[in-house]
């Protein structure tokens, strides 16, 4: 039946859909020429390479701001129409898409550091990056808990809620304890809690998936709530007073110009996040356990026969993947500020969800995703700590418009694991 | 009207033959086979159980775990379990319960007192206060008796109306989770209307609703549209349009030109004109929004559209099996988009009434929690009007007996969401209620349709 049902709806052609990703492609590279071209300013934008207090000092480049909007405006526009032309293959796909962003993005830098509200402060590529990854952490686990749960067949909205539950436990145990570790462990359990909730639901009761996930989120978002205003709040000294982790510089590694600082300068919780994705990349595309968890999310039936515990791998990976977003909502508190708040996640899993969706259900894809989202988000806050012009309201948008633009101009329909979303029941 | 609410022509669903009343037919043996999914009167097997007629098909019904009794049994559970988190949180209770082998009966005492405290605090804020009536006979106003009662049928107004976008969208196959961007857009379209025109006075609010439809409306045109164009898929749209949605809102407010009152600095719009505004029914207490009104208005609506019209029986073929819609020369594109249109004119709709009829001017949390309690709200109904108008009444009754419990005793407001999460949660998953409360597990149903689609579909 669902063959037939999925061709019977699916209605975009190839050629539209082509027409469709070049068309969007072509439209970022006339913003490039007619927005931040025609409508910058003269002058030179510098972009800096270096921190404080790093071994070795990179000159900071000076760049002409228009001309060199007008040429990657072009050059994005010409890709666009190839890939009107031809049918590319997928990989050239990815690349035309990657390019054509990258050049969006340094356009609207040097537009932004060209501009007469900047004086001649140069931005610092370094700090941009580092900041990126770190708000990235939450983003890439929660990616990765929905990978987990997806590629075994079962669709996990509630990555928000555990997003939610980890960043109440962790912040709760780490203040009132007073270790961070248990912290750290308490977030975990908290994802991993949800996750065993909408495993029993999902693979037990049956319940629909994405109305339970919906619905969870809405659950736990209602109990952090009530804890919150009935223990935090009274005893915020005792309850949510929570230390934070501090960054931990990688000896050797953490010196290399550029990369060091921004790969390997941070709190553990980036390194646990690289354990996170190499982990789960191998684990469910390099190993025996990983072909059970593929064959669960495509064909349960044909699994069951073999003898793979269906509903038992449902399980384990819903829970494995909660301990995962657990972690990123852990992050949240005892990452960064320390303190809980109500409703902190603030849709994060669920831009999550999309970055797992826009990386086709791969943990490197929804890693990438991922970045690119926690870089929007990041580029709006750093517009509008140099005064850009642009609301900060609007600015804040664009994570989510970028969200909107990624799963409809550029995925468009997408091919889940067949098994997805379907509860299991043997015949 | 339940019947009709629920039924309207056959549903297109391949295992629902026409059996009216068909219990009798079948054999007594017929316990294990494949039985229609329905009423509560079809389990045969007369010789058992020590009831008979009447009785008996009560009996079965509870048993058996018919969806009415599910929906009980989950409320009641929920109501349950939060009285559980509402006494274990309490200090007193929590310091009686330290010395609970010395003295169990105060401990069980204190925990029941807490709880006791909170739910009837919540219920004389929802329903009925019973000291409004000694205080009727006492000089007070008769009107009183009735100002809970006015107060959940306030909140309920715009719950209705996001809860029946929700379960149109939901008839169709669709998830619309995008309530809460729909209302805003509807909201910030009949305000602007409401305070930057002058029109006569029935005129003017009519105008308003009608531009609230509409800013909703292309909201959901925006959804359907991408989805049948792009197949992007509703629920991740849906999603993301909300944030734009909730900072659109707040750069229009701080915008002067376009919603910010003049001379403010606070992100608030003008209040709208009268002209604009929806009056109450009745007098003060006794008195109901003629948004109220629009609201069942609109159910009635819903409800015709579905169970009597072309349109409807289109959307719900497509929600029932797209692929047999479109072999039946049904445009499954069309009937994406023009749902979505409906659904998000319906929240939009929510937003014009929530802002006539009570705040009459529209902030940065005007929006409250009314899109996504929308999507509970349609689940509890199971996607029926009828059943969104009692599950809105219902939550309406919890929000504002929330907020008067809150001022009463302490217990945060919060713990209204969660008993509106359990008690959804627990309704989607009737075989959980059917295990917990050892119910006869004979067959499916009672249950919800699987309703959302999954990335795939």
């Amino acid at each position: 039946m669902t063959a037939v049902a999925v061709t019977g709806t699916r209605v975009p052609s190839a050629t539209s859909r082509r027409l469709l990703a070049a068309g969007t492609l072509v439209a970022f590279g006339l913003i490039d020429i007619f927005v931040f071209g025609l409508l910058g300013h003269k002058g030179d934008a510098a972009f800096a390479f270096s921190i404080q207090g790093a071994k070795v000092t990179i000159p900071t480049v000076h760049v002409p701001a228009r001309p060199v909007s007008y040429a990657l405006g072009i050059v994005s526009v010409l890709i666009g129409v190839g890939r009107g032309l031809v049918a590319a293959k997928p990989g050239l796909k990815r690349l035309s898409i990657g390019l054509v962003l990258l050049f969006f993005i340094i356009s609207l830098l040097l537009w932004s550091d060209s501009g007469s509200w900047v004086s001649g402060i140069p931005i610092n590529v370094v700090v941009l990056l580092q900041t990126t990854l770190a708000t990235s952490i939450p983003l890439i686990l929660g990616a990765l808990a929905g990978c987990m749960g997806e590629r075994a067949g079962v669709i996990n909205i509630a990555i928000e809620g555990q997003l939610l539950l980890g960043a109440f436990m962790a912040a709760i145990v780490a203040s009132a304890v007073g270790t961070l570790w248990l912290g750290l462990i308490s977030g975990a359990l908290g994802g991993a809690l949800v996750g065993l909730v909408l495993a029993a639901f999902a693979v037990r009761f049956l319940v629909d998936q994405i109305i339970l996930g919906v619905v969870l989120n809405l659950l736990i978002s209602g109990l952090t709530g009530f804890f919150y205003d009935r223990l935090m709040v009274p005893n915020a000294n005792l309850y949510n007073n929570g230390p934070t982790f501090g960054t931990w510089k990688i000896p050797g590694l953490g010196d290399i110009p550029i990369l060091g600082p921004i790969l390997f300068d941070s709190t553990i919780f980036l390194y646990l996040t690289y354990a996170a994705i190499i982990l789960v990349q191998i684990g469910l595309f390099n190993t025996r356990f990983g072909l059970r968890v593929r064959a669960v999310g495509e064909h349960p039936t044909a699994a069951d026969t073999v003898g793979i515990r269906v509903l038992g791998i449902r399980y384990r990976n819903l829970v494995l993947g909660g301990i995962l977003a657990g972690i990123g909502g852990a992050y949240l508190t005892i990452g960064s500020v320390g303190t809980f708040n109500k409703d902190m996640s603030s849709g994060l899993g669920y831009i999550a969800l999309a970055a797992m969706i826009f990386g086709r259900w791969t943990p490197l894809g929804g890693t990438l995703a991922a970045l690119l989202f926690g870089f929007t988000s990041q580029l709006g806050t750093f517009l509008g700590s140099i005064n850009v012009p642009i609301s900060p309201y609007i600015l804040g948008m664009a994570p989510y418009v970028a969200t909107i633009i990624a799963v409809a101009g550029l995925v468009g329909r997408v091919r889940a694991p067949a098994a997805d979303g379907k509860p299991y029941v043997r015949a | 009207v339940t019947q009709d609410a629920s039924g309207g022509p056959p549903e297109p669903q391949p295992h629902e033959p026409e059996l009216p009343g068909g219990a009798p037919e079948l054999p007594a043996d017929a316990e294990g086979s494949p039985q229609p999914t329905g009423a509560a009167t079809a389990a045969p097997a007369p010789d058992r159980g020590p009831f008979r007629g009447l009785d008996r098909a009560v009996w079965e019904a509870i048993s058996q775990g018919s969806s009415t009794v599910v929906t009980i049994l989950a409320i009641f559970l929920a109501l349950v379990i939060g009285g559980l988190l509402i006494a274990f949180s309490d200090p007193t209770v929590l310091h009686a319960w330290s010395t609970f082998f010395s003295h169990p009966g105060s401990a069980i005492s204190a925990a029941w007192q807490s709880v006791a405290a909170a739910y009837s605090a919540m219920f004389e804020g929802a329903i009925f206060n019973p000291h409004t009536i000694s205080a009727a006979f006492h000089g007070g106003s008769f009107g009183a008796i009735f100002y809970p009662l006015s107060q959940t049928t306030f909140q309920a107004t715009p719950l209705i109306l996001t809860g029946l976008s929700v379960a149109l969208a939901f008839r169709a196959g669709l998830f619309n989770i995008g309530a809460a961007s729909q209302w805003i857009g509807g909201a910030i379209v009949a305000t602007y209307l409401g305070f930057a025109i002058s029109l006569p006075v029935v005129l003017h609010a009519i105008v308003c609703l009608i531009g609230g439809f509409a800013g909703g409306a292309v909201m959901g045109w925006l959804v359907g549209a991408l989805k049948a164009r792009t197949g992007a898929h509703e629920v991740i749209v849906t999603i993301m349009l909300n944030y734009v949605m909730y900072d659109l809102l707040n750069y229009l407010l701080g915008t002067p030109k376009a919603l910010q009152q003049p001379g403010q600095s606070n992100l608030i719009t003008p209040n709208i004109h009268t002209s604009a505004q929806l009056p109450h029914v009745g007098g003060p207490p006794p008195q109901v929004g003629l948004g109220f009104l629009i609201a069942l208005a609109a159910a009635a609506g819903v409800w015709w559209l579905l169970a009597r019209s072309t349109t409807g029986f289109e959307f719900r073929t497509v929600g029932a099996n797209p692929s047999a819609a479109r072999s039946a020369g049904m445009s499954v594109l069309r009937v994406w988009v023009l749902v979505m249109v409906l659904a998000g004119g319906l929240a939009g709709l929510s937003g014009a009434v929530t802002t006539q009829g009570f705040y009459h001017s529209l902030n940065t949390l005007s929006y409250g929690t009314y899109g996504i309690t929308g999507i509970t709200v349609a689940l509890l109904g199971r996607a029926r009007p009828l059943g969104v108008v009692l599950a809105a009444l219902l939550f309406g009754a919890l929000d504002t007996g929330g907020t008067v419990m809150q001022a009463a005793t302490s217990v945060p407001v919060d713990i209204t969401e969660v008993l509106q999460g359990l008690i959804v949660l627990f309704v989607a998953a009737p075989l959980f209620i059917r295990a917990v409360f050892r119910l006869r597990a004979a067959r499916a149903g009672g249950g919800m349709e699987a309703v959302a689609k999954g990335w795939n579909g």
